[in-house]
């Protein structure tokens, strides 16, 4: 028993260090007219880990800005942006994932929204997300799979 | 008749998830700030340079609970490091055995120096803070030690010179030499930082009153520096308060009494010319 846990943790292991080696960094990030159609990965995104990094004040915190009732649970949700509720109705993949890895490249230069999956950042960076994206690429297809969900019609 | 009600049930539903996830306070509220029966302006028509047309406090911006505190010196928990300073300014230190009323005898006399600070320092060739002001006097005329920016003594004797200028207007000198130093505030204003990649104008200009999480923006005006934030449990300077701006944007902050700062407290003061003076004033 102990044997196969260890396998598994190890092809798991395997899986995850693959994904990464194969993830597209956020340079490279083919963006075309507003829309990003491969996914940063190749791993299919969990909704639930990305409900998740929605709710983490220290990774998407999308709530800081975002009303969205599918997430009743959590207390404030902000107002700078628009409303995630059907947000799958409004915008396709390629273009809620091209939003969220560089908002400013893909919709508007003036947003306030951070862009999670690029390096073009602001001034003086923190020495600690110095050269860092605020999301990982299999956070972001995470966080999307997630936005997939929130349908309306 | 049931299609209706159930119409009308769904909104219900609707309404009372909404005011469970959406924010309680939009706009800044229309409460008036009156301390020992006296009026405080909290809005007034934005100065002329100004990218608003009316400028708000941000007491405008707080919840009714925080507000109180403001209203009541009794209840203010800022007055405690007010008396503290009250003391320190009878009490002599330094080799010239001076005290602050040894020179300026009642502290009132300094009324007014709050509402025009940062000041343009012919001394020095740059504008001065109070807490420039203050460690002048101290190592120059006392002959003491020069306090930290955010010692305890200084933030308290802050707090009691700015109570001085308690309702006057914030009037601060924009042309002459200053003007280098506004427009250098002003592009750090305006300049996106950290890995967040957000100016001050993101949130406290195009979004002020808008919730961000639990918080209710406000202008981000100093009209009531030093301030008893409760978050700090005591009070801060106004260049602690950007520097945690700074860090929440995860940007690497300048430091206290940098020209930096001093700019930008100089051009964020600007912004607020016409507000009155609300030191010590209480926020979250």
């Amino acid at each position: 028993m102990k044997k196969l846990v260890v396998a598994a943790s190890a092809v798991l292991m395997l899986t995850v260090g693959v994904a990464l080696a194969d993830a597209v960094g956020p340079n490279d990030v083919a963006m075309a007219d507003a829309v990003v159609a491969e996914s940063l990965t190749g791993v299919a995104g969990d909704p639930a880990a990305g409900r998740d990094i929605m709710i983490n004040r220290k990774l998407g915190n999308c709530l800081a800005c975002h009303v969205n009732s599918e997430i009743p649970e959590q207390p404030f949700h902000g107002e700078v942006g628009p409303p995630l509720d059907g947000v799958a109705d409004r915008w396709t993949e390629g273009e809620l994932r091209a939003i969220l890895v560089d908002v400013k490249q893909a919709m508007n230069p003036e947003s306030i929204m951070p862009s999670f999956y690029s390096l073009k950042l602001g001034a003086r960076v923190a020495e600690k997300f110095e050269g860092k994206t605020i999301l990982g690429a299999q956070q972001v297809e995470d966080v999307l799979a997630y936005l997939m969900t929130l349908k309306e019609e | 008749m049931i299609k209706v009600g159930g119409i009308f049930a769904a909104v219900g539903i609707a309404a009372m998830l909404a005011s469970l996830v959406s924010p309680a306070l939009a706009d800044p509220d229309n409460n008036q700030l009156i301390i020992e029966g006296e009026l405080i302006v909290t809005d007034v028509a934005a100065p002329d340079s100004s990218p608003l047309d009316h400028i708000y406090s941000g007491w405008r911006f707080r919840s009714p609970e925080t507000q109180s505190l403001q209203m009541d010196d009794f209840e203010n928990p800022g007055f405690v490091a007010v008396d503290a300073a009250a003391e320190t300014w009878e009490t002599a230190d330094g080799s010239e055995g001076k005290s602050c009323a040894s020179c300026h005898e009642d502290v009132s006399s300094l009324a007014g120096l709050r509402a025009e600070l940062p000041k343009w320092d012919e001394a020095t060739n740059k504008p001065a803070t109070m807490e420039n002001l203050i460690n002048r006097c101290r190592t120059d005329r006392m002959g003491a030690e020069a306090w930290g920016w955010e010692q305890k003594e200084m933030v308290n004797m802050t707090a009691l010179i700015s109570l001085q200028s308690r309702g006057m207007p914030v009037n601060i000198q924009t042309d002459g030499p200053m003007a280098e130093w506004m427009e250098k505030g002003k592009d750090l204003y305006y300049t996106r930082v950290g890995q967040l990649n957000m100016s001050c104008s993101n949130c406290h200009e195009d979004n002020y009153g808008n919730q961000i999480r639990s918080d209710h923006l406000s202008q981000g005006q100093i009209n009531g520096f030093p301030v008893y934030r409760l978050k700090w449990a005591g009070l801060g300077s106004i260049h602690r308060r950007f520097k945690g701006c700074m860090e929440n944007i995860r940007a690497t902050p300048f430091k206290r009494g940098s020209d930096e700062f001093i700019a930008l407290e100089a051009y964020v003061a600007s912004r607020g010319a016409g507000l009155a003076v609300e030191t010590p004033s209480v926020r979250n």
